[in-house]
């Protein structure tokens, strides 16, 4: 049997006084270098749960385990460090605008603490990875929504991190960048990277031929190896 | 540790230069809150000029009879310099208050005329003394009437303490008054000027809150997020400190000349006397006002 990497265990999660519920009782698991799309209408709970795995929001009932630690018991000081495991990519890219996509990518491992020469030699390599070798001196207002996610993909992939987290990478990108995101994600899997990728875009899913959980009113309906987007 | 430290200054100036407008809108609003404190540095210098000064005004004058023995005088001014409340006496012997009366009178022909005509040195000698604190001549006053009262034949002719005390004595209040009355709205314009100071910086991470979350996402510890903020603070500081210092040595040039006429201080070189302290008070508060401002407003956005 596959031993797993994350464990969510009747996770659910409640806001304000009326109670909405936006997760209800969610249990699954995922493998080392899995490859999991999770679906679902806008409000099913997709980024909801992402959140709750990079540890910034906590459920109401529930815990979520990474590997034997359950991540809403980390310490305050001690959660930088889990969170250099996650590289996270957000639909509109979450890119520091005061800074060039190299400082970008370059901050990313500052914050990991790595040295100056690291920094010198893995940042060009990331954002040649994401074919952007020519642009790292320009700022994110002087690129385009598809190189600004390659930049945040880069900047993701740079601290090699266990666990790459997309949030609607693609919602914001027009058809030839989203198959650039989706090809360079599958690479990124191939390399041996668990990632977790929420969309509502039935093409990327289609693709990719990967796991498929499917959520819908803050509940799992349905859980595919191979899946395909069926709502 | 180190490799942190320079980076997180090295981002901090970054930043400072690339957020220009910012840091325009910053420093401006720190200079106007460094000039009232560096104002109200000198303006209490002046103050307290004016107290010693009026305080030092004081003293008491003992005229004596024209009739008195040179010894007995002498023997009464070892006794009143052996007071320990005692600062210093000045003797004026008869012939020398002739001499200022004649200096004084100079123009005045009646006057001279009518000294002549009187034959002999009318005026008595005199001994002024000044205490180390004014409120000690009372206790002074008092110890000469009793000396003076259980004397055989007394010598003094009159005491002139009681004809200055009360002018000077509200004169003190007024100024110990006007002292008191600029320190609160001191205080209270540095409480506004700090407080728009600190809400500027507030305001300038505000607009950098989404980068913040951003920073956190990455696995940035709030040493790393915080410190470039810091160092950005501090060097608002620090240039609306400089920005101050220079901005108060043309005014205390221009200004000086008038205070020195109206206080009897010139703030200009009052100003370059004391810049030692001047500075370090202006560049320390407009780096901690920064410093602080920064490290509590960013500390909003690190919280989980």
């Amino acid at each position: 049997m596959l031993r797993h990497m994350i464990y969510f265990e009747n996770v659910s999660k409640y806001y304000g006084k009326n109670e909405t519920i936006a997760l209800d009782s969610v249990s699954f698991q995922i493998a080392p270098k899995e490859f999991v799309s999770i679906v679902g209408h806008s409000g099913a709970g997709k980024t909801t749960l992402l959140k709750m795995l990079i540890a910034e929001d906590k459920p109401s009932e529930g815990s979520i385990f990474y590997e034997s630690q359950d991540i809403h018991k980390i310490s305050r000081s001690q959660l930088p460090s889990f969170r250099r495991k996650i590289g996270t990519i957000f639909q509109d890219f979450k890119l520091l605008s005061g800074k060039t996509a190299f400082e970008n990518v370059a901050f990313a491992m500052e914050a990991n603490s790595r040295t100056d020469d690291e920094i010198a030699m893995s940042v060009p390599q990331a954002l040649e990875l994401v074919d952007l070798a020519e642009k790292m001196h320009h700022f994110p207002s002087e690129l385009s929504g598809g190189e600004k996610q390659r930049v945040a993909i880069a900047r993701a992939l740079v601290n090699q991190p266990d666990i790459i987290i997309a949030d609607e990478p693609t919602g914001n990108l027009d058809p030839i960048a989203t198959y650039e995101v989706v090809q360079i994600l599958k690479k990124i899997n191939d390399l041996g990277t668990t990632v977790i990728l929420t969309t509502h875009n039935k093409g990327v899913i289609d693709i990719l031929e990967k796991r498929v959980i499917t959520m819908d009113g803050g509940r799992i309906i349905r859980d595919d190896k191979n899946g395909k987007y069926l709502l | 540790m180190l490799t942190s430290l320079k980076r997180i200054i090295r981002t901090g100036s970054v930043g400072f230069v690339r957020s220009a407008y910012v840091s325009f809108s910053a420093i401006y609003v720190m200079v106007i809150t460094l000039l009232v404190i560096g104002g109200s540095l000198i303006f209490g210098a002046l103050l307290d000029h004016t107290l010693v000064t009026l305080k030092s005004k004081v003293d008491v004058n003992i005229y004596f009879t024209v009739d008195a023995e040179d010894e007995a005088i002498l023997a009464f001014r070892k006794q009143v310099e052996s007071l320990s409340d005692v600062k210093v006496v000045t003797y004026l012997s008869r012939d020398e208050a002739l001499a200022q009366f004649k200096e004084r009178h100079a123009g005045d022909e009646l006057t001279i005329r009518a000294l002549e005509e009187l034959g002999e040195n009318p005026l008595g000698a005199s001994i002024s003394i000044t205490a180390h604190d004014p409120a000690q001549y009372e206790g002074i006053v008092q110890f000469i009437n009793e000396t003076s009262e259980s004397a055989e034949a007394t010598i003094i002719d009159r005491i002139n303490f009681n004809q200055n005390k009360s002018a000077i004595d509200r004169l003190t209040n007024i100024v110990t008054i006007i002292d008191k009355i600029t320190k609160i709205i001191v205080m209270t314009l540095v409480f506004v000027t700090v407080l728009i100071t600190f809400n500027t910086i507030r305001l300038a991470i505000y607009t950098a809150r989404d980068e913040v979350s951003v920073m956190r996402l990455v696995g940035a510890s709030n040493t790393f997020i915080r410190g470039p903020f810091v160092v950005q603070g501090a060097l608002y500081g620090v240039i609306a400190g400089v920005i101050t210092l220079i901005l108060l040595y043309p005014i205390a040039y221009y200004l000086g000349p008038s205070t020195d006429a109206f206080f009897g201080l010139n703030i200009f070189r009052y100003y370059l006397a004391d810049f030692g302290r001047i500075f370090a008070i202006v560049m320390g508060s407009g780096a901690s006002l920064g410093i602080v401002s920064s490290a509590v407003a960013i500390s909003r956005y690190l919280r989980i």
